[in-house]
C-alpha cells in the first residue's frame, strides 16, 4: 500500500487547506484571483446554476476560500491591510466543509465558465487548484478519499485488478478471434484503459483489436500499469496523481514503446497528455495521443478504410476535458462524419457543449447524485435539440454517466462509443484478412 | 482655503500625489504578483505560438464568445455601454483633451460637445443600471463587496462632480485660463484624484489586470490546442 501525506476527511484540518491555497496562488493563478470584476457571466455559462438558480453555483464564487486565503497571505498589500485589520479572517473548517458541496458536488472542471468569462478568468483550472487544498486539509468528499485508497492499493478507483482485465481480454480474443497482444516489449503503441471500460464496455477492446490489426499497427496492453483514470487529478492530490501516473510511464519504459494511446476518457488523458510531465517534473521520452486523435489520423493517413455509415439520426457529446480543455475539438466530428450518413451536430457542439454533469469527479460522489441527475436537463435539452436516436461519445465516464441520467429520466437514447463506432465500419477485407 | 487655492492644489499637488499613488500602487500590485512566480510547462506543446495565442485571447474576449451572445444578459452588454461612454467623455471631451496636453504634451481632436454631453447622460444611466443589477441579481449581490460599491462610487462620483462643471462654457477659454467658479472644477479635479488613488488597490484594477489574465490564460488553452 503506498501511502500518501493526503489529509484525511477523518481530521480535516483548515489550517493545511489554508496554506495549500496560498501555494497554488502562484503567479499565473494570482493574476487570475485578481482580476475578477464580480460581473457574474460564468453563472450564466454553469448547468448546476442553470437548473438550480442558486448563487452559490456562481463558478467564481466556489474560489472564495482560494481567494481569501491568497488575499490574507500572499496578496500584494496583504501585510498592510492585516496589520489595518483590513485582510479577510482565517479560513474555518466549518466554511471548507461548506464549500466541499461546492468546489466538488457541483463543478465538473468542464471549463464553460472559462469559456465564458470576459476576464480570461480560467475558473476550471483554479478550481483544480483548489481541490489541491481542500484534499490536502481533509475537506474533500469521503466517496472521493476511499476511491484513492483503492487507487493506490489496487491500481483502479473501483478496484479493478490485473486478473479482471486478463478475463475480460481472453473474453474479447474468442470474441473476435484476434490475439491482443499484452506486455509486448518495443510494440509503437500502448494502450492503456479506464476501469469502466474493463468492467462496462469491454466490446472497445476488441474494437482496439481490430482497429489496430486493420491500421497494420504493433500494440500491447501492459498487465501493470494499465489503469488511466487519475483519481489523483479529480480529488485534487498531485501527490497522488503522480503516483498514478508513474504507474504508466513505468510501463510505457519497461515495455520501450514509442507512444501511449489514453483511451476513451476525458481526465484520463489530461492527467496523461498535460499534467503528466508537470506532476512527474520531467519530460516523457514518449508521445501520448487519445485514442480518437489516433483514429482520426489514420483514417487521414488512409491506414483505415471505412465502408458504409450507421443510417440513423446520430449525435455526438463533447468529452469537457477532451474538446473544451484538451483541444481535441476536430478529430471526434471528422471521425461522426466518417461513420455516420445522419449526423446531427449538437447546439453549442464543440467548445460551448455542456458537461454530461459526471465529470471532475462528480459521478463518484454519492451524495451529488441528486444534483448531477439535476445538471444534466441541459445536456438533455442539447441532446433533444438534435432529434438523435443515439448518442455518441468518447468518453467512458461520459457514456455512463448519460446512460444514468437517461434511464433516470426515463428516456430511450442509447449511447455508444465512437471507437467501437469506428471498428465497426472498417472495410471488411482488411477486418478478416 | 480660498476657492481657488483649493484649485490650485486640486490642479497641483493632489494631482501629482494622486498620479504617484497609481503608478507606485499599480507596479507593486504587479510586482507583488509577479514576485509569486511559476512553473515551465513540461508538457510537449501542440503549438507553440504562446504570444499570438495571448495576444488573441486579449483582443477576442473584449467580445462575448459567438456561443453565448444569444444568451448574454442585459448586464454584460450595458458593461459595453459604460466602458465606451467613459472613452468617449475621457477621451473625447475638449477640457479633458486639454488637461492631457498641460501633462504629457499630446493632444488629438475633440469630439463635439453634444455628442459628449449625450454619452454622458448615457454612461449616467448606464452605471446606475449596473448598480441596481448589482444590488438585485442574487448572484452579483452575492459576490459583491465593499470593494464593488466603493469603486462604483469613485467612478461615479467624477462624472457627477464633472456635471457641475457643464455650465462653465468651456470651448472658448484656454486650459491654463482660471473658470470662472474654481469650487465645481476644484471638486471635479479632486473626484478624479480620488479614482486614481483607489484604482491600484481595488477592483478598478482589472484596468491592467485584464490584460494579464486573458494572456495567461490565452496562452495555456494555446498551448493544449484548445484556444476558442
Amino acid at each position: 500500500m503506498v501511502t500518501t501525506s493526503l489529509g484525511s476527511f477523518k481530521s480535516p484540518d483548515a489550517r493545511v487547506a489554508a496554506r495549500e491555497f496560498v501555494a497554488q496562488a502562484g503567479r499565473d493563478a494570482a493574476f487570475q484571483l485578481e482580476a475578477c470584476v464580480h460581473c457574474g457571466q460564468c453563472a450564466e455559462a454553469c448547468h448546476f446554476h442553470l437548473v438550480s438558480g442558486d448563487p452559490r453555483y456562481t463558478p467564481i464564487y466556489k474560489l472564495q476560500p482560494m481567494l481569501k486565503a491568497y488575499q490574507r497571505e500572499a496578496a500584494p498589500f496583504s501585510s498592510v491591510k492585516k496589520a489595518l485589520g483590513l485582510a479577510p479572517r482565517e479560513l474555518t473548517a466549518q466554511e471548507l466543509q461548506e464549500w466541499s458541496a461546492l468546489l466538488y458536488d457541483s463543478c465538473n472542471l468542464c471549463g464553460r465558465c472559462t469559456l465564458v468569462c470576459p476576464m480570461g478568468i480560467d475558473i476550471a483550472g483554479l478550481v483544480r487548484r483548489a481541490r489541491e487544498a481542500m484534499a490536502a486539509g481533509g475537506f474533500a468528499p469521503t466517496d472521493l478519499y476511499k476511491a484513492v485508497e483503492r487507487a493506490l492499493d489496487t491500481g483502479s478507483p473501483i478496484g479493478v485488478r490485473w486478473p479482471a482485465l486478463k478475463r475480460q481480454i481472453e473474453l474479447q480474443e474468442q470474441e473476435t478471434g484476434l490475439r491482443i497482444p499484452v506486455d509486448v516489449e518495443g510494440a509503437e503503441y500502448m494502450v492503456i484503459l479506464s476501469s469502466i471500460e474493463i468492467m462496462g464496455f469491454a466490446e472497445i477492446i476488441g474494437a482496439l483489436a481490430r482497429i489496430f490489426r486493420h491500421a497494420g499497427a504493433s500494440w500491447t496492453i501492459p498487465s501493470a500499469g494499465f489503469e488511466a483514470t487519475n483519481i489523483g487529478v479529480q480529488i485534487g492530490s498531485r501527490e497522488v496523481a503522480a503516483e498514478l501516473v508513474s504507474r504508466i510511464v513505468a510501463a510505457a519504459e519497461r515495455l520501450k514503446v514509442k507512444c501511449v494511446v489514453s483511451p476513451e476518457c476525458g481526465h484520463a488523458y489530461s492527467a496523461l497528455r498535460w499534467e503528466g510531465p508537470n506532476l512527474l517534473g520531467r519530460r516523457f521520452g514518449f508521445d501520448v495521443v487519445q485514442i480518437d486523435e489516433l483514429l482520426d489520423r489514420f483514417v487521414r493517413e488512409g491506414r483505415l478504410r471505412l465502408r458504409g455509415k450507421d443510417a440513423r439520426r446520430l449525435t455526438f457529446h463533447d468529452p469537457c476535458q477532451l474538446v473544451r480543455r484538451g483541444g481535441l475539438s476536430e478529430p471526434p466530428h471528422r471521425l461522426m462524419r466518417e461513420v455516420s450518413a445522419n449526423f446531427a451536430e449538437m447546439p453549442s457542439a464543440g467548445a460551448a457543449s455542456f458537461c454530461c454533469g459526471g465529470g471532475g469527479g462528480v459521478s463518484a460522489i454519492h451524495r451529488a447524485e441528486g444534483l448531477r441527475f439535476a445538471a444534466f436537463a441541459c445536456k438533455k435539452q442539447q441532446i433533444e435539440a438534435t432529434g438523435a436516436e443515439a448518442v455518441v461519445t468518447a468518453c467512458a465516464n461520459c457514456r455512463n454517466v448519460l446512460e444514468e441520467a437517461i434511464d433516470h429520466d426515463g428516456m430511450t437514447l442509447p449511447v455508444l462509443g465512437l471507437t467501437e463506432l469506428v471498428a465497426q465500419y472498417l472495410e471488411p477485407e482488411a477486418r478478416t484478412g | 482655503m480660498t476657492e481657488l487655492e483649493l484649485l490650485e492644489f486640486a490642479r497641483g499637488p493632489a494631482l501629482w500625489v494622486s498620479l504617484g499613488v497609481l503608478a507606485a500602487g499599480s507596479l507593486w500590485r504587479i510586482a507583488g504578483i509577479l514576485r509569486l512566480g511559476g512553473k515551465p510547462d513540461l508538457a510537449e506543446p501542440r503549438s507553440t505560438r504562446l504570444i499570438a495565442g495571448a495576444l488573441r485571447a486579449t483582443f477576442a474576449r473584449m467580445l462575448p464568445h459567438p456561443a453565448f451572445r444569444r444568451t448574454i444578459t442585459l448586464a454584460a452588454w450595458n458593461g459595453y455601454v459604460y466602458h465606451a461612454g467613459l472613452a468617449v467623455i475621457v477621451f473625447g471631451y475638449l477640457p479633458h483633451i486639454d488637461f492631457v496636453k498641460r501633462l504629457l504634451g499630446l493632444a488629438w481632436p475633440a469630439l463635439p460637445e453634444p455628442v459628449v454631453y449625450a454619452f454622458v447622460g448615457l454612461t449616467f444611466v448606464s452605471l446606475f443600471v449596473a448598480l441596481i443589477v448589482r444590488l438585485n441579481d442574487p448572484v452579483r449581490r452575492l459576490l459583491s463587496g465593499f470593494d464593488d460599491y466603493f469603486s462604483w462610487f469613485v467612478v461615479v462620483l467624477p462624472l457627477f462632480t464633472g456635471m457641475m462643471t457643464l455650465d462653465q462654457s468651456y470651448a472658448t477659454r484656454s486650459a491654463a485660463a482660471l473658470p470662472l467658479d474654481p469650487l465645481p472644477v476644484a471638486v471635479h479635479l479632486l473626484s478624479v484624484e480620488l479614482l486614481l488613488v483607489w484604482l491600484p488597490f481595488g477592483r478598478l484594477a482589472h484596468a491592467f489586470l485584464v490584460f494579464a489574465s486573458r494572456a495567461v490564460t490565452g496562452a495555456a488553452l494555446t498551448r493544449k490546442g484548445a484556444a476558442q
